[in-house]
């Protein structure tokens, strides 16, 4: 057996003591504070690999608890696990934390030290979530993720940097909120904060939602998460959060931010309130597919290259919460693959992007055109990442997009007839813009003499280049470890039967005479010690 | 040891050519053109070589299909697409003519690409088309076959920009790329239904149902699966093959370098489509509705493009339509019912097309760059060995008796005549796209290489290509020749050697018109004739307007002003789409959604709502005035809308906090 024990707790807080060491550091001390932040996040990556070996492939429920009380009144626990979702969540966490931070290697210039301390932080912020299984822990890291972000973008951001961090910051607190409100209710109803003790109250049937509250808990909670996600029509604060916010915010925001909300609807949405998850999920969709096609169509006329990239996520994370609300287990395996791949693919176009800035500091394509021929390696690296992002076999975005697909249409044939559109216009954009930038005779004299792809920069993109390859052949490796938690939400969503049966006007009535008084929960109390105790 | 080394190693032939294109990309940038040279040829031709192995031990081993799983790609729930491989007839035709002439186009490159920049990404690339094409014949599955069939679009779309400097190149690829999209959006739900039907996308799996009658009766029938999943899957075939409406990628094509041309755009990625369908042949042949508009398609195709090749003046341009025009001709075959003619065709098309267009490189090769044939003429005595290829080509391609096109095509003729749905129609359009067939090759050639020289002799050295284009063009020539022959003995009531090939694949719809009863055979020999007599006629008509009265097609041209300018411009069908499609999208996308919907709606309601929040907290600000008088009338007001709201409230008596349910 490996080493490792408390593993889920030196993955959160182990970036955490790099933060602090690094405060310990003189502030003009530019080199060591760069190289002991990649060294932090580099063993730290190293870490998270340790999950691999140590959750059996496989395995339904979660993994590698951890379990401490913490306060006594309310009932508020340090509670950690894992499941196949989530382990893949904080790789890619951990994994393009020191992407990032070789990526600002050379263009963060400005309070260096706050800088690299503000990308640890936030990766103790965006791993926590991942590793949660109490509401309230969950909601204290969901909230400790904001500030480095914010302050990320804010601070070492482009030309309108604050505007740009106020809007996401108060984007997401409206969201928090409400989901806060959400927590609070669930508390007040079984008084405990823990998520897999709610979920079993569920479904031994101890706690029984009224339809009505069951809707309005669930868009509380599903609220938070479409903004994060964005889905279109919440989408405005994220082309404004990438335009200004530096490559390595942009990396990570696209990359694992965007994706804390499609995985707050697999681990809370769905398992928490699976009748209206099925009665939403037909909106849900509507709106997703709306995104898909929208977000593409908005990317196409986009002058501004990193724009059209935040825009192609908006896309993208459309395809990843139509196969979750599709209900079927091949789209869910899809969407959890997406959301992985989708992280690689945009995390290395923004990369690309970020290059180009460093060189011409702009973003705007019509400033570009022929670099293909000073920078022919950079221009195949962007090639090859938009290759992945629109979904070429063999690539890492083909497995997930069309698992998504090709589930949806086993249940709904439209959606995923509609969806599918998306796969037209993603090569549309992204052809396109490549063509502006790179193809073509040079237009602008200073893009005569940009340097090609430097060492550092080609070593950054290459790893990026392997891992999209590697997940686009070997994707059973990933995918052999998601399933189980996989069909463990759709065993959750639909626990009864097959989808085609269970329209909701069945299941409305047989939950109807089962209306809680509001003491009924307040009995299910000792369950939940019961199930504490035990451990 | 194995038995059969290489079919037990079967991806040891697609993954030749990768390793080949992976070699030359990573390091080829700074090595000499020998060295790239050395490793394409090497990879292609070993992987020839294996492919040949392969069909030998195939044959030897005496089984109907060869079928191995190497590994799973992708796993979710019961769907599982795997890395598998088969081998039957009708991969056996594909692969060996897939490595056979891409091999002898690479030896062709070598010498036409010779002094162009960029040569290690070039032949990169061609090593790409090569691996990814072997994976789309030799794919055991719909997903595998996937990979494939988007992964020939990649290397198409990179080769069309190799000029990449030119806008009209990147714009060709990007073109090229976006239409064939089109088509996989078909296609990809094409599989999604199928999947969603039988549960599977294994070649084996599916097909063989057939036989345990294990097909779900939601199959059949007018809208059944077989019916729209057929329609879906061609549309994709529709992309890759630019059959009507999604044709127009193709000629734009043309802008890629010529044996791209010739390999890609005529021998082989182009009739992947012909090829999915001969291999899906079990579901069309129970969707007679998918069967009648593949014929349909292809034969308007056929007719649509033979007649915008007869007034193009770019030598390739003509070729081009060309390929339309026969791929019009395999789809045609297919539609009818008549597999194995659509596949014969598929093959020596192969040989005689992709012979055209190494012909033409060598013409424009010779000409240093020129394509215009109102600027050639009278090449004939110049370049002799191109000349005499091309023509030989140019006798298989418009159907002269005993070159390969002849036999081909007049099964096709045949087969589309005897067809019960719409054969007459079918047949006619058919044999007058044969006459015009004839019509603009005979066209091209007069105007090439016959007649005077119309151009400057002094700024224009003509001289013969080196032997590393010929050589491929002579072989071609020969295969071009007696490709066909294998078919030869059905004309004298003897076995067709080809549809019998094919037989185990096709199953014995076709034995019938094998066994030959003899009025069938007469009338096959009729038709035949009625096909020759096209074609001599096409041939005539060419001769004396090009080579006996010089001058009479320009006054043709102008009398018949209206229909030659639709014509000369392709039917202005390219404007159309840029009209009703690109344009109308580009608008909306940019003025309504982005615009409209997302900077003044969206984003205008969030600032409207954060200026609201400031403004009331300005307002409430200034309640809090200090005033004590003022706060009395606050309290005495507050006190009066609580006690108003708790009489008229509908629902009082409930506690308002906690009523969420």
């Amino acid at each position: 057996m490996l080493p490792g024990g408390h593993l889920l707790s030196v993955l959160i807080f182990f970036p955490a003591v790099g933060a602090l060491a690094l405060l310990l550091l003189r502030g003009d001390d530019h080199k060591y504070i760069r190289y002991l932040s990649l060294i932090v996040s580099v063993a730290e990556f190293i870490f998270s690999l340790f999950l691999l070996f140590k959750a059996p492939v496989g395995a339904s429920g979660y993994q590698l608890e951890e379990f401490a009380k913490w306060i006594n009144q309310p009932p508020i626990n340090y509670h950690l696990g894992v499941d196949g979702i989530s382990m893949f969540l904080v790789i890619l966490t951990t994994f393009l934390t020191p992407i990032s931070i070789l990526a600002s290697w050379k263009s963060v210039e400005l309070r260096v030290k706050e800088f690299f301390i503000m990308l640890l932080m936030l990766e103790v912020g965006v791993v926590g979530v991942f590793l949660s299984l109490d509401l309230f822990l969950f909601f204290l890291f969901w909230e400790v993720m904001l500030i480095p972000m914010a302050l990320l973008i804010g601070i070492w951001g482009h030309e309108r940097r604050v505007y740009a961090a106020v809007k996401f910051v108060l984007y997401t607190m409206a969201g928090s909120i409400l989901m806060l409100v959400g927590i609070i209710w669930l508390y007040n109803a079984t008084g405990t904060f823990d998520l897999p003790t709610i979920q079993q109250m569920l479904a031994n049937g101890v706690l029984v939602l009224a339809p009505r509250t069951e809707m309005i808990l669930f868009l509380a909670f599903f609220l938070a998460f479409a903004i994060k996600v964005p889905l279109f029509p919440l989408h405005t604060w994220l082309p404004d959060a990438h335009v200004e916010a530096p490559t390595a915010g942009s990396v990570m925001l696209a990359g694992v931010l965007l994706k804390m909300g499609t995985y707050g609807m697999i681990r809370f949405c769905l398992p928490l309130f699976p009748d209206a998850s099925r009665r939403a999920a037909g909106w849900v969709a509507a709106l997703a597919i709306i995104g898909i096609i929208y977000g593409a169509l908005v990317a196409m006329v986009q002058p501004n290259l990193k724009k059209l990239v935040a825009y192609s996520s908006v896309s993208h994370l459309g395809f990843v919460v139509l196969g979750i609300f599709a209900f079927h287990n091949i789209s869910m395996q899809g969407a959890v693959y997406q959301m992985l791949a989708h992280g690689i693919s945009t995390g290395a176009l923004f990369l690309v992007v970020g290059m180009l800035h460093d060189r011409r500091h702009t973003f705007e394509i019509s400033e570009y055109g022929g670099l293909a021929t000073p920078m022919p390696k950079l221009a195949a690296f962007f090639l090859f990442a938009a290759l992945s992002s629109l979904g070429l076999p063999m690539l890492n975005g083909f497995v997930g997009e069309y698992l998504i697909l090709l589930g949806t249409y086993q249940h709904h044939w439209q959606w995923a007839s509609w969806a599918a559109l998306g796969v037209i216009l993603s090569a549309c954009y992204l052809l396109w813009s490549y063509q502006r930038v790179f193809f073509g005779e040079i237009t602008k004299e200073k893009n005569r003499t940009l340097p090609d792809a430097s060492v550092r920069e080609k070593w950054i993109l290459a790893t990026m280049a392997v891992v999209t390859l590697w997940m686009g052949i070997g994707s059973t490796y990933i995918t052999r470890r998601t399933a189980a938690a996989a069909q463990t939400v759709i065993d959750q969503v639909e626990p009864q039967r097959p989808y085609e049966a269970s329209a909701p006007s069945q299941i409305m009535p047989s939950l109807a005479p089962m209306q809680p008084t509001h003491t009924a929960p307040r009995a299910a109390k000792p369950i939940s010690f019961e199930r504490l105790e035990t451990r | 040891m194995p038995t059969y080394p290489i079919l037990e190693y079967l991806w040891i032939i697609p993954l030749l050519p990768l390793l080949g294109s992976a070699i030359n990309g990573l390091f080829g940038e700074k090595w000499p053109n020998k060295t790239v040279n050395w490793v394409a040829l090497s990879s292609t031709g070993l992987s020839f070589a294996c492919a040949l192995e392969a069909v030998r031990e195939f044959f030897a081993s005496g089984q109907a299909l060869f079928h191995k799983e190497f590994f799973t790609w992708i796993a979710a729930g019961n769907f599982r697409a795997g890395f598998d491989l088969q081998m039957d007839q009708l991969t056996v035709v594909m692969v060996l003519v897939v490595t056979g002439v891409g091999w002898l186009i690479h030896i062709y490159s070598t010498g036409y690409m010779a002094h162009e920049g960029g040569y290690y990404r070039f032949f990169s690339y061609l090593n790409l088309f090569m691996f990814f094409m072997l994976i789309l014949v030799l794919a055991a599955n719909y997903v595998l076959l996937f990979v494939g069939w988007e992964g020939v679009g990649l290397s198409s779309y990179l080769l069309i920009g190799f000029y990449f400097l030119r806008k009209s190149a990147a714009d060709a690829g990007k073109k090229a790329f976006i239409v064939n999209r089109i088509g996989d959006f078909g296609f990809m739900l094409g599989m999604f239904l199928l999947f969603r039907t039988f549960h599977t996308l294994d070649f084996q799996t599916l097909f063989d149902a057939q036989h345990a009658a294990a097909w779900p009766a939601e199959a059949y029938g007018q809208f059944g699966t077989f019916t729209i999943a057929c329609l879906l899957l061609f549309m994709g075939a529709c992309g890759k093959s630019a059959q009507l409406p999604l044709y127009v990628w193709l000629p734009d094509a043309m802008e890629g370098p010529t044996p791209v041309s010739a390999l890609i755009h005529a021998a082989t990625m182009v009739t992947a489509g012909v090829y999915v369908v001969a291999r899906s042949h079990v579901l069309f042949t129970h969707a007679p509705t998918a069967m009648l508009v593949v014929a349909i398609v292809g034969c308007a195709t056929a007719f649509f493009a033979a007649t915008i090749g007869l007034v193009q003046t770019d030598i390739k341009k003509v070729l081009a339509y060309s390929t339309v025009s026969q791929l019009g001709y395999m789809f045609l075959a297919c539609g009818v019912g008549a597999f194995s003619a659509g596949i014969f065709h598929l093959m020596t098309h192969a040989f005689f097309k992709a012979l055209l267009f190494l012909a033409a490189g060598s013409v424009i090769h010779a000409m240093g760059g020129e394509q215009d044939m109102n600027r050639m003429g009278g090449l004939g005595k110049k370049i002799p060995w191109t000349y005499v290829t091309m023509l030989l080509a140019t006798f298989a391609i418009t159907g002269i008796p005993f070159w390969a096109g002849f036999f081909s095509k007049d099964a096709i003729l045949f087969a589309a005549f005897q067809s019960q749905t719409g054969g007459t129609a079918l047949y006619v359009f058919g044999l007058l796209a044969a006459l015009l067939t004839s019509f603009y090759m005979f066209r091209l050639i007069f105007l090439t290489f016959g007649g005077t020289r119309r151009f400057d002799e002094h700024k224009v050295h003509v001289h013969e290509s080196p032997w590393s284009m010929l050589g491929p063009l002579v072989v071609l020539a020969v295969l071009s020749t007696v490709g066909g022959w294998l078919a030869l003995p059905a004309l004298f009531q003897g076995p067709d050697y080809f549809a019998n090939f094919l037989g185990p694949v096709f199953g014995g719809r076709e034995t019938a018109e094998a066994a030959g009863d003899i009025a069938a055979h007469h009338l096959e020999l009729i038709l035949a004739g009625v096909a020759v007599s096209a074609a001599l006629i096409g041939l005539g008509v060419a001769y004396w307007l090009y080579l006996k009265k010089p001058g009479k097609a320009d006054e043709l041209a102008k009398s018949m002003k209206p229909a030659y300018t639709t014509l000369l411009n392709k039917y202005y069908v390219d404007e159309l789409y840029a009209a009703v499609v690109v344009k109308p999208l580009l608008w909306i996308s940019t003025v309504v959604f982005w615009k409209a919907v997302d900077v003044t709606v969206i984003d205008g309601a969030v600032n409207g709502v954060a200026e609201g929040l400031t403004n009331v907290g300005d307002g409430v600000r200034h309640t809090q005035s200090g005033n004590t008088r003022s706060y009395a009338v606050w309290v005495v007001v507050g006190a009066i809308v609580i006690i108003a709201v708790i009489f008229f409230w509908p629902s009082a008596g409930k506690p308002v906090i906690g009523m969420v349910r």
